[in-house]
């Protein structure tokens, strides 16, 4: 299998704090990579600096390298807004824009290369499936994506980041907020966008992680614990800090 | 005293501090529009100005009330949304940045009369400006531009960050984040800041005394050559205002009916500033419900 992140040695401070350790990783492509831990243990900022998002916060600094199909994206010619098509992001609370549930899709193709009309409904038409979420919203593309329930909001937010065409998808906690049987759906999504994209996935859920990943990394007080595929690091974990928390007896 | 008589007593207190300002406000208000609005009539609100017959209108001024407006919002909104953006977005907050946010603060608190007087001194005289529409429009800008900043500042900042979180996670640059997701989101409170901004621009009178001037050339309002100074629309032309109307008729009118034409205009100013309120009201809330609502 081919790598699709290599991360050697990481570090990230917030001003004083240091909030990542030394992360060293490898994340294989066209896999779901699931990362655990308790609250606060850098899992999210870590899964931000794989699409450089902590750039924004102007006290962060990153040093070591992380590569993507072998280039590092933390090099000073790195075009980050080229990173971020590459590197697709869904969040924790589904975010769709203000607007018709067409132009949620439409929204990044259209600013990034201007596309004809019919070229752009191929690609509305093609994400949405990709999201499963077309045969529910075919006929009322045009209404406004905030009348959708919160789970079909979030297939929008995963089909408006597939209309990029992306390599990799991240998402962050991306089915917290939803009723099982939308999370059900999300989780059946991943399967099968697993085929065509590098899924790397933040979970606090951790029968989720060992549901859907291939592989699973376990995060305390930002360092790297485990990381391993996940059976193996649910059924024979190493360490017994990962034992500890995979038996829910801290975080 | 217990605690329920407590509670008992300062609710009255506080409903009949509430009742208070309401009947100042409505009092006020009441008075204003019953002495003047038997005044008002088309031929009122379109005729000139008479200096020692009775029956003139405000015409002129109304319409120079109204052209200020314009030419102000056309210097503040472009320099005061482009400072709110570069406040909210660009800036790293620090020193700096605290140091405009004051001085923005210092600027809107000004007292009018001595941007007036400021205006006279450096634009009136020293950039040779004259009595002017244009010189109104600058001096009232010193007002108007430090809210533009704030209202723009914080509608921008009022934007939800995952929606900004969105857009730049697709790949978008920062610029065109701004653009084509926060500016529409913060568009509907930035326009109902602007038209209450508008009130206050309208009904100023102190600050245009010494830079608009007060009197009005002959207009002649079929001739719509800017660069005539007979024109309404000549911007270098001397004009007086609705507000400085009222003060001029106030305190030196020799018309026999003075009295009665500034208690007209009154009410005519006090509609004006009122129907920019509503109007912000309601737009606000269009803009609510067609962001919000589904098609």
């Amino acid at each position: 299998m081919t790598t699709k992140f290599e991360v050697n040695e990481l570090q990230l401070h917030y001003g004083e704090f240091h909030a990542l350790k030394q992360i060293s990783l490898s994340i294989p492509e066209r896999s779901v990579n699931a990362l655990i831990g308790p609250s606060g243990c850098g899992k999210s900022t870590f899964l931000r600096t794989l699409n450089r998002m902590n750039d924004m916060i102007s006290s962060v600094r990153v040093d070591g390298e992380i590569k993507l199909s072998g280039t590092n994206i933390y090099d000073t010619g790195m075009d980050v807004e080229e990173l971020r098509k590459r590197v697709g992001m869904v969040f924790q609370q589904p975010n769709p824009f203000p607007k018709s549930i067409y132009e949620n899709v439409a929204f990044g193709p259209r600013l990034h290369r201007k596309p004809g009309r019919k070229e752009l409904d191929e690609i509305v038409e093609k994400s949405l499936r990709g999201a499963s979420l077309w045969d529910e919203v075919k006929d009322d593309l045009h209404k406004s994506a905030l009348g959708l329930s919160g789970g079909q909001q979030q297939r929008l937010c995963i089909a408006r980041a597939l209309a990029v065409n992306p390599e990799v998808l991240l998402m962050d906690e991306s089915t917290s907020a939803l009723d099982p049987i939308s999370t059900l759906k999300i989780e059946e999504l991943i399967q099968e966008l697993k085929k065509d994209y590098t899924i790397v996935m933040v979970t606090h859920n951790m029968h989720q992680a060992a549901r859907v990943s291939d592989y699973t990394t376990f995060f305390l007080n930002g360092e790297v614990i485990e990381s391993s595929p996940t059976e193996k690091l649910f059924s024979t974990p190493v360490d017994h800090r990962t034992e500890q928390y995979i038996t829910g007896r801290f975080g | 005293m217990s605690a329920k008589t407590a509670n008992r007593v300062a609710t009255i207190v506080i409903i009949s501090v509430a009742v208070f300002i309401v009947a100042l406000l409505a009092g006020l208000l009441g008075f204003i529009l019953v002495r003047g609005i038997g005044h008002i009539s088309f031929d009122f609100l379109t005729s000139a100005p008479q200096t020692i017959k009775a029956g003139g209108g405000i015409g002129p001024q109304l319409f120079n009330s109204l052209f200020l407006l314009v030419l102000t919002l056309i210097i503040t909104v472009p320099l005061g949304v482009g400072a709110g953006i570069y406040m909210s977005e660009y800036a790293k907050p620090g020193r700096f940045t605290d140091f405009i946010r004051l001085i923005v603060e210092v600027l809107s608190s000004f007292p009018s009369i001595v941007v007036g007087l400021f205006g006279l001194l450096v634009i009136v005289n020293l950039f040779g400006l004259g009595f002017s529409l244009f010189s109104g429009a600058l001096a009232l800008t010193v007002f108007n531009l430090p809210l533009m900043v704030r209202i723009t500042e914080q509608a921008i900042r009022g934007v939800p960050r995952e929606q900004k979180e969105a857009s730049l996670a697709l790949g978008l640059s920062r610029w065109k984040t701004i653009t084509s997701v926060m500016m529409p989101i913060a568009l509907p409170t930035i326009i109902t800041g602007t038209i209450l901004a508008s009130g206050r621009v309208f009904g100023e009178a102190a600050a245009l005394l010494f830079t608009a001037g007060m009197t009005s050339p002959r207009l002649d309002f079929s001739n719509w050559n800017p660069l005539s100074p007979t024109s309404p629309l000549n911007p270098f032309r001397p004009a007086e205002t609705l507000a400085v109307h009222i003060w001029k008729i106030n305190s030196e009118g020799l018309a026999p009916d003075a009295a009665q034409i500034a208690a007209g205009a009154s009410a005519v100013l006090v509609i004006v500033v009122l129907l920019f309120n509503f109007t912000a009201r309601w737009f606000g809330r269009y803009m609510y419900k067609k962001l919000t609502a589904s098609k």
